[in-house]
């Protein structure tokens, strides 16, 4: 199929993340669309189509939201859609707007992602109380924290790792965080002071989580002969993968996140990619719990099983390290707006691709990068790898 | 947008559940298995195993689940697929779905749609959540108003009558008794339909599609794979969908453009100068009475004013010169909720395979099905089908 | 880079500096259990644990269901499983749903259930059991309720606590 048209991202834009945003949900995608089309020098005249994601309509208590949000996204009149894989909607809502420029129905594609989750009281998690199964497990009353700790609590055992091993990712992506403009958790912590916060499900530590947040995150995409006419900087879509396991997460095994690596392989094979390790410079994986980027470096094939905490100590994922991981300081340093935080790291790759990351430019001159995110329960993988 | 570039992708498989306005002997999951397992039979699949990737439409606040993406999978066989929810009409999932299959990356492709509306104990309450939550819910009124308005003004615009409207009713009742899935199949006079209760006036009790519980699913193809399926595959020709302004304050009541832009996509792809005369029968939404009309003006097979007339004096009927909602229609045979699309969808496949039964239509080439997302929304999906 | 967003405090909002509006949503379900999940709530109803056993896979899963997922086969049959069985991982969890600190910590844990294929589980609570000393691994018994307070749901199921 090799007439189908290459995708480029050609422009990026996003809101600071806040605990509190005073902009409305439309106001804030309405920033976002702004400042990725400003990025790349377009007008809305110049969009062919919308993407929109965004995750339970709970958070922002809106029935429908996609539809609430289509004027702030600029969907009005446009062919949109809105895509949904829970917390994977991030990086999917990009995927949607390569499947729809490399289906050859469109030259350009908006893609923006939105959450305020502040707007749920008396807090965000009660929107999760409904994630759980209607008729099995919603009667126990559980909620988010337990999936995350029973996942942790799995991995941790099953790989022999202690609470160092977890907490240095807190450590590591809360400083990278510091130099990020839209961070909402960026701060000087050391380990002790990550071993030493709160319990709030053991073994899930308090700094090991990352926050509820508000905001909004854009990206364009062009095909090849649209994109050289906006940019000499285009940064292409070189794979795509998305993967979906079983709803019932309690006959599976939590150790490892085997449809991650079934996304990723989809993603990889498409890129021509056949040693992850080598061939990526620069990685985002989903990181909302500090344990999750360790588990989620291991499905991408980045590191092997239960091996990703020996990488990160030692500093093959630090900034200036050899596969740099969560440069951007990560969902749990730049904060949380689940599906905006996903497109938050296609963003980083686009910039540090592009070598416009400023004071997080990652050294070396990375080009091929890997975002990835990860939702539903514990279920979802979405891989995007990107080069230039 | 690229000219001419629209690869043709075909419906191959079709299952269902027949709707009924209850179904407690199953789950959600079993009804969708029984119209998988029948759907993947229809296009004699040697396994599950040979799909590329799965599609659901679904909302989160109509299934009483937050991020519903989680339990898709396993009634589908799409446990570790590329698997994604679109927040849409199954008209948009259609779309997607033929947008992946273009891309080359995938063959097969399943798109799922169900409804379960009698499980919803508050519809009226959760349809106001998808209202404005500063501007509109506050006034706490029930949201069926707004077709109220909507059919208000359409009536003064085009000097339609109410009679013509009740005769949209009278017609796809009707038409609902020869279709062996009908729920709700009458013999009505128009004095019958406008003297039944008031309620959102001008609206009328049985101007109002009744809600049904039901699952329908497909198979998609590519070309190739298609015909090597099927002796008879179902050409989709073209895919329209476009959102208007979702606020009340500020859309334009006086044109319904979701439908007359996402026809004008369609009509490009499918290279259609003249509906009326290229397309053999019309399977549009009409959820209220009016709908039918304003949408069958709004594609451009009436002009403005002119659709009431044609039904009144019998053209719409079967044997008409513009057959349209010849299965019954929401009216007629009941409403899927969000599914609906997949009820109309399913009576065209029908009709152009010759499978109809006693409402077989002699000239069934080409056809055109129109979904509408429902009150409060302004988006819309059209998608033109072919025998060849 | 200039970045958008205007960031509030709650006080801002208790103040009445920032307005907002409020709305509290009534929305309300009753979902068909259907055949499978009826079936099984139908047992725990009676003290029962039930699974299904897909023949072509050789998979006994629980919650019972009446396809398989994976050969997507509906040729399944009932098998009544243990009342026991296996840490397959817990949590102690010291906050609430509104993540409010809850006194005493909630116990969940996935448990594999006797009877069933080897890391096949359910989701339900510990209790009876000093929390330092749970281990992955530990066996454990349901706590029914009497006969009488059963209504034919999850919670039939007390908890379950090491034997």
């Amino acid at each position: 199929m090799s007439t189908k048209p290459k995708v480029a991202i050609v422009g990026a834009g996003m809101t600071k993340f806040m605990r509190r945003a005073q902009e409305t949900a439309k106001e804030l995608t309405f920033e976002a669309v702004r400042a990725a089309l400003d990025s790349a020098n377009m007008t809305l005249d110049d969009i062919d189509c919308v993407i929109h994601g965004t995750a339970p309509d709970a958070f922002d208590g809106i029935h429908m939201k996609g539809e609430y949000l289509l004027d702030g996204s600029g969907g009005w009149k446009k062919p949109y859609m809105r895509g949904y894989v829970g917390g994977g909607t991030g990086v999917f809502a990009p995927i949607q707007g390569w499947y729809h420029l490399a289906s050859g129905q469109f030259e350009t594609a908006l893609v923006v992602c939105e959450e305020k989750m502040s707007s749920c009281q008396p807090h965000p998690q009660g929107a999760f109380l409904t994630i759980f199964d209607n008729m099995t497990e919603r009667p126990l009353k559980p909620n988010l924290l337990w999936i995350f700790a029973l996942e942790m609590n799995r991995y941790m055992q099953t790989y022999g790792l202690n609470l160092k091993d977890i907490a240095q990712v807190s450590v590591k992506n809360k400083n990278n965080a510091l130099q990020h403009p839209a961070a909402q958790l960026g701060k000087e912590i050391t380990l002790e002071e990550v071993l030493n916060s709160e319990v709030l499900a053991w073994p899930v530590h308090r700094e090991m989580v990352s926050p509820t947040s508000d905001g909004a995150c854009a990206v364009i995409l062009a095909t090849e002969k649209r994109a050289k006419k906006v940019t000499n900087k285009p940064v292409w879509i070189k794979g795509v993968g998305w993967n979906l396991d079983s709803s019932y997460w309690t006959n599976r095994e939590l150790a490892y996140p085997q449809y991650v690596e079934n996304a990723a392989r989809m993603a990889y094979k498409m890129a021509g990619i056949r040693e992850p390790k080598k061939e990526i410079h620069i990685a985002e994986p989903y990181d909302p719990f500090a344990y999750k980027e360790l588990h989620h470096l291991e499905g991408l094939l980045l590191a092997d099983k239960g091996q990703a905490p020996q990488i990160t100590a030692d500093g093959v994922t630090a900034r200036t390290g050899n596969m740099p991981s969560c440069p951007s300081g990560g969902l749990l340093g730049v904060g949380n707006p689940i599906a905006a935080a996903g497109l938050m790291k296609v963003c980083e790759l686009f910039w540090q691709l592009r070598g416009e990351a400023g004071q997080r430019q990652v050294p070396g001159h990375p080009r091929t990068g890997v975002a990835q995110a990860w939702g539903d329960l514990m279920q979802v993988g979405t891989v995007i790898v990107v080069g230039n | 947008m690229p000219k001419n570039f629209y690869e043709k992708v075909a419906i191959v498989g079709v299952g269902y559940t027949p709707p009924r306005p209850l179904t407690p002997d199953v789950s959600y999951k079993e009804m969708i298995y029984e119209a998988a397992v029948k759907s993947y039979a229809d296009a004699n699949l040697a396994s599950h195993k040979d799909i590329n990737g799965f599609i659901t439409c679904a909302e989160d606040l109509i299934e009483g689940t937050s991020i519903f993406d989680e339990y898709t999978p396993d009634q589908l066989g799409a446990v570790q697929k590329p698997m994604h929810t679109i927040t849409g009409d199954t008209l948009h999932g259609l779309a997607t779905a033929v947008m992946n299959i273009q891309t080359g990356l995938m063959d097969i492709v399943v798109v799922e749609a169900h409804s379960k509306a009698s499980n919803i104990k508050t519809l009226s309450h959760i349809i106001n959540y998808a209202t404005d939550p500063i501007l509109n819910r506050p006034l706490n009124v029930h949201p069926t108003y707004i077709a109220g308005l909507e059919m208000q003004n359409f009536l003064n615009r085009t000097k339609t009558t109410l009679e013509q409207c009740a005769s949209v009713v009278v017609k796809n009742k009707k038409n609902s008794l020869r279709n062996d899935i009908g729920c709700f199949g009458a013999t009505l006079t128009t004095k019958e339909v406008l003297e039944s209760p008031p309620t959102f006036s001008p609206l009328t009790q049985l101007q109002m599609a009744n809600h049904v519980d039901g699952a329908v699913v497909f198979v998609l193809a590519s070309q190739k794979t298609a015909k090597k399926l099927s002796k008879k595959p179902i050409w989709i020709k073209g895919c329209g969908w476009i959102s208007d302004s979702p606020t009340l304050e500020t859309r334009n009541w006086a044109s319904c453009d979701y439908a007359k832009l996402s026809a004008k996509m369609a009509y490009k792809q499918a290279n259609i100068k003249n509906p009326k005369t290229q397309i053999d029968f019309f399977e549009v939404d009409d959820t209220f009475s009016y709908k039918e009309l304003e949408h069958l003006e709004a594609i451009g097979v009436y002009k403005d004013g002119t659709a009431g007339r044609a039904c009144m004096n019998g053209e719409l009927d079967p044997d008409g010169k513009t057959p349209v909602n010849v299965s019954g229609g929401s009216l007629g045979v009941g409403s899927l909720l969000e599914a609906s699309g997949s009820l109309r969808t399913l009576e065209i496949v029908k009709q152009l395979r010759g499978e109809a039964g006693p409402r077989q239509l002699k000239k069934a080439n080409t056809a055109l099905a129109l979904s509408w997302r429902g009150i409060p929304t302004t988006s819309g999906a059209t998608l033109i089908f072919s025998r060849k | 880079m200039e970045l958008k967003g205007t960031t509030i405090s709650k006080q801002d909002i208790e103040s009445g500096k920032v307005l907002f509006t409020r709305g509290d949503p009534n929305a309300h379900y009753t979902w068909d259990t259907g055949i499978g999940i009826g079936r099984y709530l139908e047992g725990l109803r009676k003290g029962k644990i039930f699974g299904t056993h897909c023949k072509k896979c050789n998979r006994t899963v629980i919650p019972p269901r009446v396809f398989c997922e994976l050969c997507f086969s509906p040729n399944i049959e009932w098998r009544q499983l243990k009342e026991t069985g296996v840490i397959n991982t817990f949590s102690i969890c010291y906050v609430n749903w509104d993540a409010q600190r809850v006194q005493t910590p909630h116990l969940p844990a996935v448990i594999e259930i006797d009877g069933a294929t080897k890391g096949h589980g359910i989701l339900h609570l510990l209790d009876e059991v000093d929390p330092k000393l749970i281990k992955i691994g530990m066996k454990v018994k349901a706590v029914w309720k009497r006969p009488e307070e059963r209504t034919g749901a999850i919670t039939d199921i007390q908890y379950f606590k090491p034997y």
